[in-house]
């Protein structure tokens, strides 16, 4: 019985791992999260003043220290919104000289989704979220996912009515992103087993890199190509940077804004619909 | 264990209760960064209570749905918690599992275990990004956790499958013995 279940095992393991998405395995995993969404959703729902009730009580014990990096990071932050609020107007300005119409803080051509996270992977190893929001409600492979805070991951498997988001935090996951208002661009890549922690790899030495800088989304595009993320979404701020004489890029160290730990609603970007032009016969 | 419908309609109820229970609620409760993981603990359950043959079924079970629920690569849980469920049944055959302390120390052994047995399979699938130190502690706080949760996992378990259960391990009493006074 044992070598039965063991083989089963690293059969099932072998063709899942061998097949595509599209696979037999994958479609009837699909089709079981489908039965099973309903019920982790009334569970998450129906338990969630126990959880939160445990999640207080460790909140409190971290609230002191918290209380003064909040007060210090508020002074700074105070300093930067008046900088900011500079910037902005002559931004304003510029826009309005070269005709760029985009609208404040979201990138263009989205609108979103708003989910529940109703379950979440139990081991360190896969980053991962379940949220209740699936191909019906126009969720697709590959659109990304955002919290208040900033970006969260994206969405790797899709069901009708639920969806599987793979954190940035993942060691799968990659994010092509930029130090702003620098400008270095680099790979953000999870570092496993500290959610506080990313790391944008494949910054040239030489270029400076301040601790706090804000890093989001570089969103490139080419004739062929496009980044799964759009440009400008937040994705943390820079801790420290290291640099080995030996490598040729330096590690620039973040800390991600969203807090991937305590994701209880996020918001998945879905494309617009093209707009319809009328053709135009040109004789 | 006896083997009855109903006692079969019994645990795949239980799989599927603690693989929902793990997915939307324990997993989300962070305790100093970690979580604790019912599955672990469940198929050591079953194994000390029912033997090595039922653990490494539950334990099978328990790792397929979760995987499937997760819409992750099928059929490493189970084969993690296949070797949890027969070793935690295998002690049962071979000591004396009716101790007070093997639950908490059976499931603070098992979740490191399990949990170091991922690791492996995880590195031997491959690891694409830098690994944290913080992994061990991690692994280690999620033990505790588990260790401290054991009790009451066990002891539900124990009533939810009351009725099926051969020999349902409750801690033996020494017997009274009364002393005779001789003149």
């Amino acid at each position: 019985m044992l070598a039965l279940l063991v083989s089963l095992s690293i059969a099932l393991l072998t063709v899942y791992f061998g097949e595509s998405a599209s696979g037999g395995l994958h479609a009837i995993q699909r089709g079981f999260l489908e039965v099973l969404a309903p019920l982790q959703e009334g569970a998450n729902r129906a338990l969630k003043p126990a959880r939160d009730l445990v999640g207080w009580t460790g909140d409190v014990f971290d609230a002191k220290s918290e209380n003064e990096d909040l007060r210090s990071e508020n002074e700074r932050l105070r300093r930067q919104v008046a900088a900011l609020q500079t910037a902005e107007r002559d931004a304003r300005q510029l826009r309005a000289l070269v005709g760029l119409n985009r609208s404040e803080g979201f990138p263009d051509g989205y609108d979103t989704v708003g989910a529940r996270v109703i379950g979440r992977s139990p081991t360190v190893w896969y980053s991962a979220i379940t949220i209740d929001k699936g191909s019906s409600a126009g969720v697709r492979v590959n659109q990304p996912v955002v919290s208040g805070a900033g970006l969260v991951g994206r969405v790797s498997d899709v069901s009708g009515g639920a969806a599987r988001v793979t954190l940035i935090t993942d060691h799968t996951s990659g994010v092509s992103a930029q130090i702003v208002p620098d400008g270095p661009n680099g790979l953000v890549k999870a570092t496993v087993g500290n959610p506080a922690d990313l790391l944008l790899d494949f910054v040239q030495k030489g270029r400076a890199v301040r601790t706090g800088a804000t890093v989001i989304t570089s969103g490139w595009r080419s004739s062929r190509l496009e980044s799964l993320f759009p440009r400008g979404i937040p994705i943390g701020q820079v801790t420290r940077v290291d640099s080995d004489e030996r490598e040729l890029y330096q590690r620039v160290h973040l800390r991600p804004f969203a807090d991937l730990r305590e994701l209880d609603v996020v918001e998945v970007l879905t494309r617009k619909p093209a707009p319809v032009e009328n053709a135009q016969v040109t004789p | 264990m006896n083997v009855t419908v109903a006692g079969v309609l019994r645990l795949l109820v239980l799989v599927l209760s603690v693989v929902v229970l793990q997915l939307a609620v324990v997993g989300q409760v962070n305790v100093f960064d970690a979580n604790a993981d019912l599955l672990p603990l469940v198929a050591m359950s079953i194994g000390l209570l029912a033997g090595p043959v039922t653990g490494a079924t539950v334990g099978f079970l328990l790792g397929l749905v979760a995987d499937m629920a997760l819409l992750q690569t099928l059929g490493v849980t189970s084969l993690l918690l296949v070797g949890v469920g027969y070793l935690a049944g295998r002690y049962r055959e071979l000591r004396d599992a009716t101790h007070k302390m093997v639950p908490p120390l059976g499931g603070l052994i098992a979740t490191l275990g399990y949990a170091a047995a991922f690791s492996l399979v995880q590195f031997l699938l491959g690891v694409e990004s830098p690994v944290s130190p913080l992994v061990i502690r991690e692994i280690a706080v999620s033990a505790l956790l588990n260790g401290l949760l054991a009790i009451p996992v066990f002891t539900a378990v124990r009533a939810f499958l009351r009725a099926d259960l051969i020999d349902d391990l409750r801690p033996r009493r020494r017997p009274v013995t009364r002393l005779r006074v001789t003149t």
